[in-house]
């Protein structure tokens, strides 16, 4: 080691350099640690569940609305709150089923939940310019969902409904847009928009509640279609040749035996035997459309039920639907069930819409939509709807001849009470039984279609199910409860 | 004061080669700047919280422009060499923490702290010019070195007295005020230190005996001063206030190499710290959970608790990215307690940005540096010392409470300097700065044309 005077004065400065480099380490530490964490792990921190920004930014700005008519029927309400808006819902009950809920602890549902982007703003879409979003922190506004429905339909079949539990679809069969969705009973999402301890005691309520408010009867659930599946069995008869001449009679025994069983089939009237298809169809035989179904084969049944959309599991409308079925591995005696909307057949109330649309638009099946267009806050249209592939489900002669059939059934069928002057009017009725040896409360179906005398097309088709414990066990029938329902539905759609 | 020190003081008098400019002018522009991107930053946090100017920013502009005036005034009349950088800094600084301070206030409005904040930053400024008015030459403190040392034991020690809060024993409230002596205690700490060091440096480096690798000086000369730091951290960790204590350990360490150049007091020193820091955090419930916080910052949601404020802290810096949210947009105060103070940081990174973060951190880096030049320009060992004592109070401070907020290092509480709610360390950061003033006033005046400063 060196000593001396001069080494001491030289270093210390030299001491200091080092210290102050150790600082400028510090420094240069800080910086490097500030841009880990505000660049490289940013976007992990963002997506934490526990951070509550997303939350924040997402309540920030009222959510956009759903429109029925050009009207809203949603709202935001400025809770002062750390979540600052809350969705309200003018008719919440009525619109339930199709606007869902928003709420700040649940999540959202239907189209609150299907069309979360474009409402709450984070559609990339609702930016003003391309990749706007991505050069700035610009928040846009929620942006509007302009629905099908007809407001007019939707009160129609609501009020039909009345306190029955129940469900109905309409659409228009041209375009497969929907017109009024219900289910009943149903329940105000309102409730459940906040974020407090009313919200949750609702939440636990609604849940627990034996009548299932916030079941979606309409989409969501499905019910043995009964004798309105006789509407696809006849079609795929007609089309698979097994009947020729409407008027001809189907060959058919009065009790039918179950093929490869013994169990009997019977009819709840008479005159079924060796009826023709009009006759059958008009009094729905069983025991004509069961052997009917045996006649075509499994293939061919399957084949003109799926392309009316049962077996569907990726329809949206868009949410989901539940799929309706239709049992591809059957026996004979299945089968025959099968083609009587028994056994594994089960049918969705917008399901059976849908089979009255495809026979009302010639055969054509369109898929159903909900969303006509998205548009932003300040009217420009970012997203359409209804850009489903179209598919023929039977030849338009058959269409032609299904549409005399169930136009005979509101004349002098069992469907009278679908009967609206000025028009066309098509229907079938069903009465599903259900539940252990048939024990379970009957379901009412009716499904139809109308065409105004001065319209050049149908211009509505419904499916209406009514499943009502307080109501006698016969008294429940498709033309007694479900067909006014229908028909108010149809009048409120055609304007009269 | 001893007979070193003179010899020294003598040497470092030498001829006056050149003549520096004085440099008001700019310091005055850097004044006006820093007091104009002030008032600028409080109109925004109006204009983004309720869409207008906040009614009091002329008054708060010119109340900061007064202060700043004055103690432009003060330097210009008793200290008119010194560096022009330091008290633009400082009143920059102190403008964006009273922002930062007013933005949170909005937030909670039942806690307003920005008005108490602008009164400890006037006494703080009083102070500063007190200093640099009273304070003709630093080598006056040298004097003083042992009223120093005992003020600080004193003023350590008194919050013992006290109750605590929020689990720690610093502060000492009365007629509504609370203060934390230990903040004081810091620069009062560097005096002694910087005298001691000056006077006793050849003893420290040269005598003793040699053992192993390292010569160990003599007991009587170490002895008093280690004693010092012994009692100095040990009210510290009977006070739970760990920051405090890891800054005091730092600045000894730094202090003693610099008048030493022994590198075995570095080794000593780190050894120390982590024999330390180990017997502490196993010891200490509090200290073990801060260090079990930094290594799993997430670990309270996983639990199912919700994020601690370490996590609400990231949060907020994440939540800010390059660019910041903007003035007022941001959450910060999602942090809860201590927002406006140990945690001010994360409110500047959320809402200025890693820009505005960094920038801060190099003013933080730039009023260091200047510490140290007028350290290295100064002929006299106690000058140099205590420059460089100052100076690296700031430097640790800083990084001990950003490394903590950002999860660099372990969270020990501690306040941002000038940023952070609290009168005491204001009030310290301005003493420190005046401090620098006229260290560095000392160093221009006296230039010797060798090392520029």
């Amino acid at each position: 080691m060196t000593t001396g005077y001069g080494r001491r004065r030289g270093g210390m400065a030299r001491y200091v350099r080092r210290a102050r480099a150790l600082c400028a380490l510090l420094l240069f530490a800080l910086l490097v640690n500030a841009a880990r964490v505000q660049v490289v792990l940013a976007r992990s921190y963002d997506d934490n569940p526990a951070n509550r920004r997303n939350s924040i930014a997402r309540y920030g700005l009222p959510r956009g609305d759903i429109l029925v008519g050009g009207v809203p029927v949603t709202g935001s309400r400025d809770s002062g709150e750390q979540l600052r808006y809350e969705r309200t819902y003018p008719q919440g009950p009525l619109y339930a089923p199709v606007t869902g809920f928003a709420s700040q602890l649940y999540g959202t549902t239907f189209l609150e939940h299907a069309e979360d982007g474009v409402l709450s703003g984070t559609d990339p879409m609702l930016a003003p310019f391309p990749l706007w979003n991505d050069t700035g922190r610009a928040v846009n506004p929620g942006g509007n969902v302009v629905t099908t429905l007809n407001r007019y339909a939707q009160e129609a079949a609501y009020r039909g409904l009345g306190s029955r539990k129940g469900a109905v679809a309409a659409i228009e069969p041209a375009t497969g847009r929907i017109l009024a969705l219900v289910s009943t009973p149903s329940y105000d999402p309102s409730q459940l928009s906040g974020n407090g301890a009313a919200v949750t005691a609702a939440w636990s309520r609604l849940n627990g509640d034996p009548e299932k408010p916030m079941l979606n009867r309409a989409v969501r659930q499905t019910y043995p279609p009964g004798s309105t599946f006789k509407v696809v069995t006849a079609a795929a008869a007609l089309d698979a040749g097994v009947v020729t001449d409407l008027d001809a009679p189907t060959d058919s025994p009065d009790p039918y035996r179950l093929p490869g069983t013994t169990t009997r089939l019977t009819n709840e009237g008479d005159g079924c035997a060796d009826a023709s298809l009009r006759a059958a169809f008009e009094w729905s035989c069983n025991t004509v459309f069961a052997k009917l179904g045996v006649d075509v084969g499994a293939a061919d049944m399957t084949a003109t039920a799926e392309a009316f959309g049962f077996n569907d599991t990726r329809l949206r409308i868009p949410f989901t639907a539940a799929p309706s079925t239709f049992d591809t591995s059957v026996d004979k005696a299945q089968l025959a069930l099968s083609s009587i909307g028994q056994y594994n057949t089960r049918a969705t109330p917008l399901q059976m819409a849908m089979v009255a649309a495809a026979v009302a638009d010639g055969g054509l099946a369109h898929p159903p939509y909900l969303v006509e267009r998205t548009v932003r806050r300040t009217g420009e249209t970012v997203g359409t709807g209804g850009a489903g592939q179209v598919r023929q489900v039977m030849s338009p002669a058959t269409a032609v001849r299904m549409k005399e059939l169930m136009v005979d059934v509101v004349r002098e069928g069992t469907g009278t009470n679908a009967a609206i002057r000025g028009a066309t009017v098509g229907g079938k009725t069903g009465t599903a039984q259900h539940g252990l040896g048939n024990s379970g409360v009957p379901y009412a179906w009716f499904v139809s279609w109308a065409q105004a005398d001065d319209d050049l097309e149908p211009k509505v088709a419904v499916a209406v199910v009514v499943e009502d414990a307080a109501a006698e066990r016969s008294d429940i029938s498709g033309g007694g409860d479900a067909a006014p329902i229908a028909r108010a539905v149809m009048r409120a759609v055609l304007g009269f | 004061m001893t007979k070193a020190g003179t010899t020294l003081a003598a040497t470092a008098t030498p001829t006056y080669a050149v003549r520096l400019p004085r440099r008001r002018g700019i310091e005055l522009a850097l004044i006006v700047l820093a007091v104009l991107l002030s008032v600028y930053g409080y109109c925004a946090v109006g204009l983004a919280k309720t869409g207008t100017v906040p009614p009091g920013a002329a008054g708060y502009g010119a109340g900061l422009g007064v202060l700043a005036l004055v103690a432009h005034l003060a330097v210009r009349l008793r200290a008119p060499y010194a560096d022009p950088l330091p008290l633009p800094i400082g009143v920059l600084l102190n403008g964006i923490g009273l922002v930062l301070i007013y933005r949170l206030d909005l937030q909670t409005p039942g806690d307003r702290a920005a008005p108490a904040q602008l009164v400890w930053s006037t006494l703080g400024v009083g102070l500063f010019i007190l200093v640099v008015l009273m304070l003709r030459d630093h080598r006056v403190l040298q004097r003083y070195a042992y009223v120093c040392v005992a003020a600080a034991l004193v003023l350590l020690l008194l919050p013992i007295l006290f109750p605590a809060v929020n689990g720690a024993r610093i502060w000492i409230r009365f007629a509504g005020f609370s203060i934390q002596p230990g903040e004081f205690a810091k620069v009062l700490l560097a005096v002694f230190f910087a005298a001691y060091l000056a006077a006793n440096r050849n003893a420290l480096a040269y005598a003793g005996r040699r053992l192993w690798f390292m010569q160990f000086p003599t007991g009587r000369v170490l002895g008093p001063i280690v004693t010092i730091w012994l009692v100095s951290v040990g009210v510290l960790i009977l006070e739970r206030d760990l920051g405090t204590s890891l800054l005091f350990f730092g600045l000894f360490v730094v202090m003693l190499y610099v008048a030493t150049g022994r590198t075995g007091w570095i080794a000593v020193g780190l050894l120390l710290a982590v024999f330390g820091a180990l017997a502490v955090g196993r010891l200490e419930p509090h200290v073990h959970g801060r260090i079990e916080d930094w290594l799993h910052p997430f670990a309270s949601i996983d639990a199912g608790q919700g994020p601690n404020q370490l996590a609400q802290s990231l949060f907020a810096f994440a939540a800010g990215g390059v660019l910041g949210t903007g003035l007022g947009l941001g959450h910060s105060v999602l942090i809860g307690f201590a927002a406006k103070s140990d945690f001010i940081l994360a409110t500047a990174g959320e809402e200025l940005g890693l820009a505005g973060l960094s920038a801060i951190f190099l003013l933080y880096g730039l009023l260091v540096e200047r510490g140290y030049r007028a350290g290295l320009a100064l002929r006299d060992p106690f000058g140099r010392l205590l420059a460089v004592g100052l100076a690296s109070i700031l430097a640790l401070q800083v990084f001990v409470i950003a490394g903590g907020v950002t999860g660099l290092i372990p969270l020990t509480g501690m306040a941002m300097p000038f940023l952070a709610q609290g009168g005491s360390s204001v009030v310290t950061n301005w003493a420190i700065v005046a401090l620098l003033i006229r260290v560095s006033d000392s160093a221009r005046r006296h230039y010797d044309g060798q090392v520029a400063p």
